[in-house]
């Protein structure tokens, strides 16, 4: 093994290095004829990786699920020994060495080997998760790099071939290899809709699963299996290394979408796909990429869109809901405010009673131009009208909103009172937290516990003083 | 055993301490990241410093060790940012956040380092695993010793990380256990993160010549897990850690040589065998460990007497 970063003869110009690329962009027929798909090379390493992209996303949704991203990593490293075994074995045997599938299979042997060891170590020592996959990951690897340095000493010149797992040759894909790719990625995705409901059972809520009597511990392990039929056979086309990017990002890509599993499952397949299908195209347009690389940089950025514009967990969208939640509770406050100052003050609560400002400012701890610019927006929404510079009336729609805002405060309050232990004066900062997300169900139940209380179907008097600022 | 008949001192010692400096230097760190359940960090920064090499060199155009080091502490610093971010930002799981930000950065390298195929002379596999037998053959000359520079660089990091965890004993240690109770009294805790990540990358770089980056993470996480199952208290268990790695690493170099030559091969790669010695002590701690060790538990529990049981 030589050593490594030994610069090359045009040394001087290595300082412009990086501007210096020389990439040979496709040209159009090239592009073209990777679009169509009309190189049958091309057609098979694209299709190849993009069925096995799918089927990764979907098996990476579930083990997503159940916080057990990494072990894709642990797997794939574990492979290595079997794939290196295998290879002495076929060629002791008289073989060539690079049958795939006995390779595969060899790989397959130990990460399920891998795996028990994870599980075992798990259970009966104080280690944890993580510990024992970094104990497993390296120690198996280990013992497949010790095991690769007796392969090559044995002058099989094609053990170099071996390395190949690592940095994945998907452009000498095969059609066996694209074969075995389809077939293993038809039978996960059968097992996993077949057996949907369970393993959605088992993401979720494993305890209850095991007190209905359904077989976790099987189910873990037919997980598990798929997992490592997916690294093992992904080795090939993206590489070891590269393999556990295809089981972590498009799920957790996915995850942004949707807060359903079905969903998000059906989306990390179709994420997985396309990140593997454009990359491994990519590849073929830029020979120089490596194409696990490309696609696991095309599957990042799927990522970070997803992670910025997702519409259920996206950062933006959770900004916006943020904001949004924000007005509305702001709207919210002004308009109680308002009613109980009039109710505080014994005023009839029409919409011609006006409200002093200042004693809006007293009721809670908001600034002046806070106070006003929620005025302002209230005013947009048609449920205030200012009256002059120091007063605020409320419109028709305005006061029927506050009443209605302010009886469930209430009931909330009283709620809270009777049901909680709640202390009287303490009500009120709790009642603020609570009553924004009251569902309707929620305040019909509330409302027929006061009809039981014998309460009137009026808004309760408050508890507690008004304007007394409650302790923390 | 006729294999160890061409033990020659001047190399395999070398080899052997080279060995030493980089488990024991691993093992410092590596309890933290053991006890921080941030096992997998290792690996994620381990994968992860390749493109900061790439650059490095790619800007400065040579194989000086300060750019390889800061490019590396860069990277590896950039790796747990990035991680956080997406954990915080994103709320996504936090080894689903690891994963992803690692595979995307060494795919990054990956390609950086193709990139510059044709003007370097590289072999990625010795990226990945190292090429311990060949770091005798290159040495500077420390008052008049040949000693090799492989050893030089691990040596000075050993000093690093042993300096750093000595003076942050108390902080690193309290962090560990509990990281709210730290930021409580005063102690940063994100200094502290951010500063055992930079000891972890600027580690795994001085030892990509001897294991390579993936035999980093055997060094990092094996011996301290292993001495996590003998002891409870942090001080011995460092000092368990250091004696484990060691060990392993002795024992890999002569298993190396000698086991191959059971089964009728040559020799094999150092860095695997100290691998498999050190999972080997793990698996010894694990079953025969006198406090939380397999056999111990389950002699004990046919032991204890039904009547014991009753009367406590």
């Amino acid at each position: 093994m030589t050593p490594t970063f030994t610069p090359g003869p045009s040394a001087s110009s290595l300082t412009h290095s990086i501007t210096d690329r020389s990439v040979s962009w496709p040209t159009w027929d090239q592009f073209q004829r990777v679009l169509l798909l009309s190189d049958y090379n091309t057609r098979l390493v694209v299709l190849g990786t993009l069925t096995l992209g799918a089927a990764a996303g979907l098996i990476g949704s579930f083990m997503l699920l159940r916080k057990r991203a990494l072990l894709g990593d642990a797997l794939s490293h574990a492979t290595l020994p079997g794939i290196v075994l295998a290879f002495l074995f076929s060629v002791a045997a008289g073989g060539t060495g690079k049958g795939l599938s006995v390779l595969l299979l060899g790989g397959s042997i130990t990460a399920v080997l891998g795996v028990l060891a994870v599980l075992l170590i798990r259970r009966y020592t104080r280690i944890k998760e993580d510990a024992a996959l970094g104990v497993v990951l390296s120690v198996f690897f280990g013992l497949g790099v010790a095991l690769l340095g007796i392969a090559q000493r044995t002058g099989q010149g094609n053990s170099a071939g071996l390395e190949s797992f690592i940095y994945g040759k998907a452009a000498s894909m095969v059609a066996l290899d694209a074969t075995l790719i389809g077939a293993v990625a038809l039978t996960v995705t059968l097992i996993c809709i077949l057996l949907f409901k369970e393993l959605k059972l088992l993401c979720f809520d494993t305890a209850y699963a095991g007190g209905q009597g359904w077989p976790t511990l099987r189910l873990d392990l037919i997980l598990m299996a798929m997992v490592v039929t997916i690294t093992v056979t992904g080795l090939q086309a993206v590489g070891l290394i590269l393999v556990i990017a295809l089981l972590i990002i498009p799920a957790a890509a996915a995850r942004f979408w949707s807060d359903r599993l079905a969903p998000m499952a059906m989306l990390a397949a179709l994420l997985g796909g396309l990140s593997a299908g454009v990359g491994a195209s990519m590849s073929a347009l830029f020979p120089r990429m490596p194409s696990g690389a490309m696609i696991v940089l095309v599957a990042a950025l799927v990522f970070l869109v997803s992670m910025i514009f997702g519409r259920s967990r996206g950062i933006l969208a959770r900004a916006l809901r943020r904001h949004f939640f924000n007005r509305k509770v702001g709207r919210q406050h002004l308009l109680r405010a308002m009613f109980e100052v009039l109710d505080s003050e014994d005023e009839p609560c029409s919409d011609l009673t006006l409200v002093q400002i200042d004693r809006l400012l007293a009721l809670r701890s908001w600034s002046p131009r806070a106070l006003r610019r929620e005025i302002a927006r209230a005013h947009g929404d048609e449920l205030v009208v200012p009256a002059g510079d120091n007063a605020v009336r409320f419109s028709p729609g305005g006061l029927l909103e506050a009443r209605r805002l302010v009886r469930q405060h209430r009931l909330w309050e009283m709620y809270l009172i009777t049901h909680a232990d709640i202390a009287p004066s303490h009500v009120d900062r709790d009642a603020d937290a609570i009553e924004h997300i009251l569902s309707p169900e929620l305040i019909a139940q509330l409302e027929e516990l006061a009809a039981r209380k014998a309460e009137a179907p009026r808004i309760p008097h408050s508890p507690h003083a008004i304007g007394v600022v409650s302790p923390a | 055993m006729s294999a160890l008949a061409h033990w020659e001192w001047s190399l395999d010692g070398w080899i052997v301490v080279v060995g030493i400096l980089c488990a024991v230097a691993c093992a410092l760190v590596g309890n933290f990241l053991v006890l921080r359940k941030m096992s997998m960090m290792g690996d994620a920064i381990s994968h992860a410093v390749l493109p900061g090499l790439a650059i490095a060199f790619f800007i400065t155009g040579s194989r000086a060790n300060i750019p390889m080091f800061a490019g590396a502490a860069i990277v590896g610093v950039l790796t747990a940012l990035f991680t956080e971010w997406v954990r915080g930002f994103g709320r996504v799981d936090e080894s689903a956040s690891m994963g992803l930000v690692f595979t995307t950065l060494f795919a990054l390298g990956l390609l950086l380092i193709v990139q510059a195929a044709d003007r370097v002379d590289l072999d990625p596999g010795c990226v990945l695993y190292g090429a311990v037998e060949l770091t005798p053959l290159d040495t500077v000359s420390i008052a008049g010793i040949q000693v090799p520079r492989a050893a030089l660089m691990l040596g000075i990091v050993l000093l690093v990380n042993l300096f750093c965890v000595v003076l942050f004993y108390k902080e690193l240690k309290i962090t560990a256990f509990d990281p709210n109770l730290a930021t409580a009294m005063g102690i940063n805790a994100r200094a502290m993160h951010y500063l055992l990540m930079t000891l972890v990358a600027i580690t795994t770089v001085a030892a990509f010549e001897s294991v390579g980056n993936i035999l980093v993470v055997a060094m990092l996480v094996v011996p301290a897990a292993t001495a996590h199952l003998l002891t409870d208290r942090l001080s011995i268990m460092m000092i368990l850690s250091a004696l484990l790695a060691a060990a392993a690493a002795i024992f890999g170099h002569v298993g190396a040589i000698v086991v191959p030559d059971w089964f009728g091969y040559g020799s094999t790669s150092t860095a695997g065998m100290m691998a498999v010695a050190a999972g080997c002590l793990f698996t010894l701690a694990a079953l025969l460990g006198p406090r939380h060790g397999l056999l111990g538990r389950f002699l004990r529990r046919r032991v204890t007497s039904p009547s014991q049981v009753i009367i406590e």
